[in-house]
């Protein structure tokens, strides 16, 4: 659905994107993940052929970008850097009007199709309020709305759930995986790891400007191979598993041990009370820190990486 | 798209409120003459309003030569400066460019509308100028026709195509604004910077016209020929700065919309 081959933008002598291979698969919901300022926007702006590349290709749902724009864009909703619409007129008239640009959607259904938009998004119920009062969250929703105005293939969201509180954010997110059920593929950036861990099904991590990772969740979350073991008896747990042990916490320890389900029967056959046993994965957060290092808005001059926090929270 | 910038443009009060504040200073003049019966003498002041005191049907040519000059460029220069730099600075730009809205074909929808707002005003104010004229001021209306610049009678068929003509002009020069503004609002972020760039130019412009040092190029300057309309009244026609003022404005329109699509065509939009 998406694919860039090394795409690269140079704003003077910044690069703000450098050579970013994207591959989005048709029913991904692909998690764009990055600092800001890291370039995701940017990247997001030359996918929907509003930053022309300096170097680089851009595939959209299988052509070329900008160079397909007029055929490809009718099939892709997006939200760039926050959602934008006329101030002095509702939040349906909005709809009504984007509606009508470019190839235009039918206008018999116009208004049935604005309809279903808002209901989906949650704004039914909204009022011929004009959208210079509307909060930043109903703006939020707006621009969602505008985006599944035609029913994409394809959904390009920039930071979808800025300046929401956590009900919708919940809402957007169900709505999204909802959309994905139903075939179309979703490309999200964000930079919350939560919000990506939570959603994604495939992860790219954008770097200062870089693509330093492009995984599918499920394989980045793998077993680190230890097992976290509580037990009021951390002693004899200790001279049970005598060396396997890496690190204690008063009645929490971390075990090397391939096996969880095996290191219980060892444990309980010893006697050992178990009162919580989990395999340890490595969570996103953990493999996003190692791939970036750094943060991208720490401009300090000794930008020397900072070791990669291998337990993270576990 | 121009289908939608025209609703755009009908629908803003803006719109409306514009025409009627550049509806109120030649109807203010009316009441002005109307009230006090002190008319310019013949030969001065703006251009056939000591007709008006004898014949009030001729106050819709006496109001266009009031508004040209300074309140429509005016109008234009904002409403062409805010087309493309007003909608990045709203954030709509980029929802309308992946809609897909074509970078020219918005351009062209966006000079529709500046023109058709033009078209617009001038014939609110022509309307009003003509109920004004009619009810307020001098009432010897001539059933010959009216007098021309050049003191030979017009007959009515002859004045409303003189008329239809000088209007048609006066949309000329206003397209040269509006192209440049147009293109100043590809360039800039900001639509005030667009409108206020383009009354630089035609304040420059007007400013060098009365500068004999700049004799050398003042047939090139864009309002030389501005008000060269007047001529379309005398008897017979004065038709050479009418050729020249055309070409010009022709010229303008050519190379800044061209400007503004090769500048535009091509541009990141960042905002």
């Amino acid at each position: 659905m998406i694919r860039t081959s090394g795409l690269t933008k140079r704003f003077g002598s910044i690069t703000a994107v450098d050579h970013v291979d994207l591959d989005v698969r048709e029913g991904d919901v692909y998690g764009f993940l990055g600092a800001n300022g890291s370039g995701k926007t940017t990247t997001v702006r030359m996918l929907l052929g509003l930053v022309l590349a300096t170097r680089g290709t851009a595939e959209l749902l299988g052509r070329p970008m900008p160079a397909a724009a007029r055929e490809v864009l009718p099939f892709v909703g997006s939200l760039v850097e926050g959602p934008a619409a006329y101030p002095q007129l509702s939040g349906r008239a909005n709809l009504a009007l984007f509606d009508r640009m470019g190839t235009g959607g039918v206008r018999a259904t116009r208004s049935t199709r604005v309809g279903d938009a808002l209901d989906r998004v949650g704004l039914g119920g909204v009022d011929g309020r004009p959208v210079r009062a509307y909060s930043l969250g109903m703006r939020q929703r707006l621009g969602l709305a505008s985006a599944l105005l035609r029913a994409p293939r394809l959904l390009v969201l920039d930071e979808p759930t800025n300046g929401l509180d956590p009900q919708g954010i919940r809402d957007i997110r169900a709505l999204l995986l909802e959309l994905n059920r139903a075939g179309t593929t979703v490309f999200v950036s964000s930079h919350l790891l939560a919000e990506i861990e939570q959603m994604c099904t495939r992860v790219g991590v954008l770097h200062r400007g870089r693509l330093v990772l492009q995984e599918q969740l499920a394989d980045l979350q793998r077993p680190t191979g230890r097992v976290l073991l509580g037990t009021p008896d951390a002693e004899r747990a200790i001279a049970l598993l005598d060396g396997h042990v890496e690190h204690r916490d008063g009645d929490r320890l971390v075990v090397r041990a391939a096996d969880a389900a095996e290191l219980a029967v060892r444990l309980v056959g010893a006697g050992v009370r178990v009162a919580e046993l989990r395999p340890e994965r490595h969570t996103l957060e953990s493999v996003v820190l190692e791939a970036t290092g750094a943060g991208s808005d720490d401009f300090s001059a000794t930008a020397a990486p900072t070791g990669p926090d291998r337990g993270g929270r576990g | 798209m121009i289908r939608v910038e025209l609703s755009k443009l009908l629908r803003s009060r803006r719109t409306w409120v514009t025409i009627g504040l550049v509806d109120a200073l030649p109807t203010l003049v009316a009441v002005l003459l109307a009230l006090t019966d002190l008319g310019p003498r013949p030969g001065t002041g703006p251009a056939f309003l000591s007709a008006v005191m004898t014949d009030g049907t001729l106050f819709p040519l006496a109001a266009l030569a009031i508004v040209l000059p300074l309140f429509l460029p005016l109008v234009v220069a904002i409403t062409a400066g805010e087309a493309i730099a007003g909608e990045a600075q709203q954030g709509t730009l980029r929802y309308l460019l992946v809609r897909p809205v074509g970078r020219a074909r918005l351009l062209l929808a966006k000079l529709v509308s500046v023109m058709a707002f033009v078209a617009l005003t001038v014939v609110v104010v022509g309307a009003t100028a003509y109920v004004v004229g009619a009810l307020l001021l001098g009432d010897e209306q001539l059933t010959t026709g009216a007098t021309s610049v050049s003191g030979t009678s017009l007959t009515t068929p002859e004045l409303v195509a003189r008329t239809l003509l000088a209007l048609a002009y006066a949309m000329l020069s206003m397209l040269g604004v509006a192209a440049i503004a147009l293109f100043l609002s590809t360039v800039v972020r900001s639509p005030l910077a667009a409108a206020l760039g383009t009354m630089g130019i035609l304040i420059s412009s007007t400013l060098l016209l009365t500068l004999d040092a700049a004799d050398s190029f003042r047939a090139f300057l864009p309002t030389r020929y501005w008000l060269a309309f007047v001529d379309l009244f005398r008897d017979p026609i004065f038709w050479r700065d009418l050729e020249r003022g055309v070409l010009l404005q022709a010229a303008y329109v050519v190379v800044f919309l061209a400007a503004a699509w090769a500048n535009f065509a091509t541009k990141d939009i960042t905002d």
